[in-house]
């Protein structure tokens, strides 16, 4: 298979180096050191893909990361179907296989190519105007078609199997490009000892070198410099070259995000590699030397196959040895497209025009191309073409008007002159500057310790360049702290290339009145007539024009249509350049894999599972699990036919009957310490503590300044100066914050240690009538009789032999102990405990039971039954507010007049009259089951469980003067019908408090 | 990512290590009892929140723990400083009193 657009002697790969792949099927062959577009092109294939929303037949725009048209799925297996791959930057392997995108049933052959007739209906702002009507059909029928009529590649349907590797890096200095500004600033900052990144997005670092062949270096070919160049850079230690990286995003302080591709080259990954690598790097010193990307020239038909960017033609032919067709027409504002044409007609290709828009083009690459014997057509635009799927000639006529002339060629090249990249130094703040006589914008102002240099600093000069990368390397060097020492290198360059000239906006023919769709941004299909018509239906602001038009939106983010885009419309506007304004810069600069950005992040590693020391336990008994937080919690233990309903009854009844263990290893616990230990909670609780005598528990609230409840807790005075709170499980870390915020700034006078030490005790619930007898047998040198160890205090002794803090507590209304222990001994101590609650016929429950069984009794749950904007009184913890106390966080908030008003929700419960409705938690309630929709909501449900014990269904909720609504009977609208309610006091089940003392 | 630099720790961190706490130099009063509604109103909920330089809380939560004052420049998202907490408000050019 021989490739007939592949030049013999031309070009950097080996001919030997064969490679094969496949295009929507069909079999080529390409070299190694192929891009897919450059093999494609060798076998004369142009015509690769579908524009967005016309569906106009596209080729290749570009050489490099600048592509908006050649997007193609690239396919390695099932799972490895990656879409909008640029085709001219992935890299050829034996068995690539690609396909098109955004056609059917073929590409040739698209039906959505009747879009491109029906243009009137899809010009600017379509989206906001043509489907309006009726309302309802956007949601049904105009959004899924045209969904599924525009966009680009296809997502793949199966979860990625690749892995992703993130790392972070310091240097001294990061230079950010490897073309020949880049090189030098390395060789000269590497020189110092500085610790030198390098990146650069190609495989071989080059740059413009890539393509140019008039510039020699050191007495070398410019390629050949920059490869040895890159050598001597890789062998030296104080020096990291990434190549096939780029540097996408510019962050504060000179963290700057880079996106390493490691096996997307490769025919056969190892599976032990990353795909990608994301780089996240502090650099103590940043030069950009990002270069410049071609602009297209704006014509009536101008994205046809086979029209491309001057230097992508060069690029082609002088790297990859490639033609882009036999007959060539070149359509420039500027020099460096006759570079383009010399360097084709000496490799044989027929080069037939010349069109330049300038009137009296002159200079080296004029001169030769004449003495090549180029026709030059100065003066003259190129104003339309023919051919559809393939550019069969170019229309010429001079600048004023006259006869069209066609010249058949079979490619064109166009170059409207070069943009800076100034993405980089934008991402990092840096104000641009617009340079008036070369059309640009270039770096003004800077906001970060970066310097910005050669093409994308408007450097074009190659002396000039060299002189400013070797400065900007040994000062970069300077100001990372390294002494410099020497004089630095010396290059000896000289240069036939030249870069002057250019234009902005459209030329001839893609004026306003002309018909033909002379495209700005080829990836949106946005025209100039679009952007005209943005200005003309009062879009002032080019964030305006550009959000209207979508010109610089999608992928390549406008790299070769923001300088066009902008210059139509100033002209429209009948302002300048510079009047009108750039928009912003954002990253990333090129598009990033999810796969990188998220790296480890992903399954197991997403976040971090907790589990208690008792966890293995209870997943060895069958335990079901629930998701608290970042815990894992035993919800329920099943036991042989049960469901979560039988099993939670029957756990509710047995620990009401008999006992049950529980696990509340993951509540929070803070040891509050010192001699101020009780004063500071005396601050931050609404309980009074200075006569808690240790050895008593209180149940304390914790209150912001606002006045609302905050977190709850039992807290056991151990001695006078030290404390162990609990928190709830979900609020252990926010309510230490609180502690240490109040402590360290508002309180420094106190002398008071906070230490959190949930991780440090594992605790083991034992409730219900026979705990005391369970836990008897293993308890030493505690006594547990009532008289002894009443109900609310704690005891420090030891249990099966190790340490205890021992509290007599209950959140489920009956006798109960909560065993602290280290929580290296957790399990132990709760087989122990099994053993013993066995005897007694007591059951290990979860926290679905412990729900269950607080609701009965009217303990709330901070976070479910309240929401952050209860007060202790809303939910009838009046009690424990010392009213007396001169102070506390939260007391003068809860005199705010919103929080003594009348009227407030308050916490109640409800029962179902017909004793078997569980009401849905979250639902509303309303007082007139009749009212007209909307209705008027008087409160919800936070609570709603079957009660095994009460035998009927109990909840709790939140309710509109809910305290002075005692037997009043309110309704919940459901979907499938209204249920009537009962308001009642919330406590279900022995309403004395009896149980709790034996 | 910001770099900050903890004026316990006396080194540059990155932003990871911290978390926000609001506005600084706010005193929580010491007769709050005897204050109005308006007055609390105004303890409370009432910030400056200016463009430019603005007095901040921070955190090193994932360090020393510690909490400190800062000044940093809403604008160009800088830090101008950070100190210690008790520590009096530097004056700074371009900072609102």
């Amino acid at each position: 298979m021989s490739a007939p657009y592949r030049i013999a002697g031309k070009g950097r790969l080996t001919p030997a180096r064969a490679v094969r792949f496949t295009f929507d099927g069909k079999h080529y062959a390409g070299l190694e050191g192929d891009t897919l577009a450059s093999a494609l092109l060798a076998n004369g294939v142009h015509l690769v893909g579908r524009s967005f929303k016309y569906h106009r037949p596209r080729g290749f725009l570009s050489a490099g990361a600048e592509e908006p048209n050649a997007l193609v799925g690239v396919h390695r297996d099932a799972a490895r179907k990656t879409p909008n791959v640029r085709a001219t930057v992935q890299e050829l392997y034996d068995g690539l296989e690609a396909v098109s995108q955004n056609r059917w049933p073929s590409l040739a052959l698209d039906v959505g190519a009747i879009n491109d007739l029906a243009s009137p209906l899809f010009s600017a702002g379509f989206y906001y105007k043509t489907f309006m009507w009726p309302k309802a059909a956007w949601k049904r029928f105009y959004e899924p078609n045209i969904r599924a009529a525009a966009g680009l590649g296809v997502a793949p349907d199966q979860a990625d199997p690749d892995h992703y590797a993130a790392r972070y890096a310091h240097c001294d200095v990061l230079i950010v490009g490897g073309g020949v500004a880049g090189l030098t600033a390395a060789l000269a900052a590497a020189e110092t000892g500085a610790r030198i990144m390098l990146v650069d997005e190609q495989a071989e670092p080059a740059g413009a070198l890539r393509y140019e062949s008039g510039t020699r270096i050191d007495g070398q070919d410019g390629w050949d410099w920059a490869q040895a160049a890159v050598q001597t850079l890789r062998g030296m230690d104080n020096v990291h070259l990434l190549t096939r990286t780029t540097a996408f995003g510019y962050y504060t302080q000179n963290m700057v995000a880079l996106s390493e591709r490691v096996t997307e080259h490769l025919a056969e990954p190892q599976q032990d590699l990353p795909r990608e690598r994301l780089w996240q790097v502090r650099a103590k010193r940043v030069i950009l030397a990002t270069g410049a990307i071609e602009r297209h020239m704006v014509f009536a038909n101008n994205d046809r196959p086979g029209i491309m960017l001057a230097s992508a033609g060069r690029s082609y032919l002088n790297h990859h040895g490639v033609a882009v067709g036999r007959r060539v027409g070149i359509y420039t504002a500027n020099d460096s497209a006759y570079h383009a044409a010399v360097d084709l007609k000496q490799a044989g290709v027929d080069v037939p025009a010349i069109v330049d828009l300038r009137d009296n083009p002159q200079g080296p690459g004029v001169d030769a191309a004449r003495a090549l014997g180029i026709p030059i057509h100065a003066g003259r635009a190129v104003v339309g073409v023919a051919g559809r799927q393939r550019v069969t000639a170019m229309n010429v006529q001079a600048k004023g008007g006259g006869a069209v002339n066609p010249i058949p060629v079979d490619a064109l090249l166009t170059s409207a002159g070069w943009t800076p990249s100034v993405h980089l130094f934008s991402q990092s703040r840096g104000k641009v500057a617009y340079d008036d006589a070369g059309k640009r914008f270039l770096p003004g102002v800077g906001a970060q310790d970066c310097v910005s240099i050669g093409a994308c600093n408007g450097t074009d000069d190659l002396d000039d360049l060299l002189s400013e990368a070797i400065k900007a390397g040994r000062e970069a060097a300077k100001a990372a702290g390294i002494a410099t020492g020497r004089a630095g290198p010396k290059l000896k360059a000289t240069s036939s290339e030249s870069w002057s000239g250019g234009m902005i906006g459209a030329g001839p023919g893609a004026d306003a009145d002309s018909k033909g769709k002379a495209f700005v941004d080829f990836q949106n299909d946005v025209t100039a007539k679009d952007i005209r018509q943005a200005v003309r239906e009062g879009m002032q602001s080019i964030e305006h024009v550009k959000r209207f038009t979508t010109n610089g939106m999608a992928t390549d983010q406008g790299k070769t249509s923001n300088l066009h885009g902008l210059a139509i419309a100033a002209e429209m506007l009948g302002k300048a350049v510079p009047a009108v304004g750039l928009t912003t810069f954002r990253a990333p600069y090129t598009p990033v894999t999810f796969g990188a950005l998220a790296n480890y992040s992903r399954g197991d590693q997403f976040d971090p599972t907790r589990r208690t020391a008792i966890h293995p336990w209870a997943e060895a008994k069958g335990a079901v699990f629930e998701d608290v937080g970042q815990w894992k919690r035993a919800r329920y233990f099943p036991r042989a036919g049960e469901d979560m309903f039988a099993a939670v009854n029957r756990e509710c009844r047995t620990v009401r009957e008999a006992a049950g263990l529980f696990d509340a290893s993951t509540l929070g616990k803070i040891e509050v310490v010192g001699p101020d230990a009780a004063s500071f909670m005396e601050l931050l609780y609404t309980n009074p503590w200075q006569k808690l005598e240790p050895g008593r528990c209180r149940y304390g609230i914790m209150l912001r300044e606002d006045g609302f409840i905050y977190d709850d807790g039992v807290v056991g005075r151990l001695a006078p100066d030290r404390s162990h709170v609990t928190t709830t499980t979900g609020g252990a870390a926010r309510v230490l914050n609180h502690m240490e915020d109040y402590l360290q700034t508002e309180f420094p006078h106190l002398k008071v240690y906070l230490t959190s030490v949930s991780e440090q005790w594992a605790v083991i619930a034992v409730q219900g009538p026979k705990s005391r007898e369970i836990i008897a047998p293993l308890v030493e040198g505690i006594d547990l009789s009532d008289a002894a160890m009443p109900h609310m205090s704690v005891r420090e002794g030891k249990i099966c032999g190790v340490p205890t803090r021992l509290f007599r507590m209950s959140f489920t209304g009956e006798r109960g102990f909560e065993v602290n222990v280290p929580a290296d001994y957790g399990q132990a101590v709760w087989e122990a405990l099994w053993a013993e609650a066995e005897k007694h016929g007591a059951c290990a429950y979860g926290t679905e039971a412990m729900h269950v069984l607080r609701a009965e009794k009217g303990y709330i749950i901070v976070g479910q039954d309240t929401d952050g904007t209860a007060t202790a009184s809303d939910v009838g913890l009046d009690w424990a507010v010392g009213k007396k106390k001169a102070d506390f966080v939260g007391k003068r908030g809860m005199a705010r007049p919103d929080l003594v008003a009348a009227g407030r929700k308050q916490l109640v419960g409800l029962r179902s009259p017909d004793g078997k409705t569980v009401l849905e938690e979250g639902a509303h309630l309303v007082a007139d089951p009749n009212q007209k929709v909307p209705m008027t909501m008087i409160g919800h449900v936070t609570s709603s469980y079957w009660s095994e014990n009460c035998g009927h269904p109990i909840a709790l909720a939140m309710v509109v003067d809910g305290h002075n609504r005692m037997g009043e009977k309110l309704f919940v609208p459901m979907p499938n019908g209204t249920i009537e309610v009962e308001v009642t006091g919330t406590v279900f089940f022995d309403e004395t408090g009896e149980r709790l003392h034996g | 990512m910001l770099l900050i630099r903890c004026p316990y720790c006396e080194e540059d961190r990155p932003e990871l290590e911290f978390r926000h706490a609001g506005e600084a130099h706010l005193v929580r009063p010491s007769n709050m009892d005897a204050m109005s509604d308006a007055e609390f109103e105004r303890f409370l909920f009432i910030r400056q929140n200016p463009k430019g330089v603005v007095f901040e809380r921070w955190r090193h939560v994932h360090g020393c723990a510690r909490f400190f004052n800062a000044a940093r420049d809403t604008i160009t998202d800088k830090f101008v400083t950070t100190y210690k907490a008790g520590e009096p408000k530097p004056t700074l050019e371009g900072a609102e009193e």
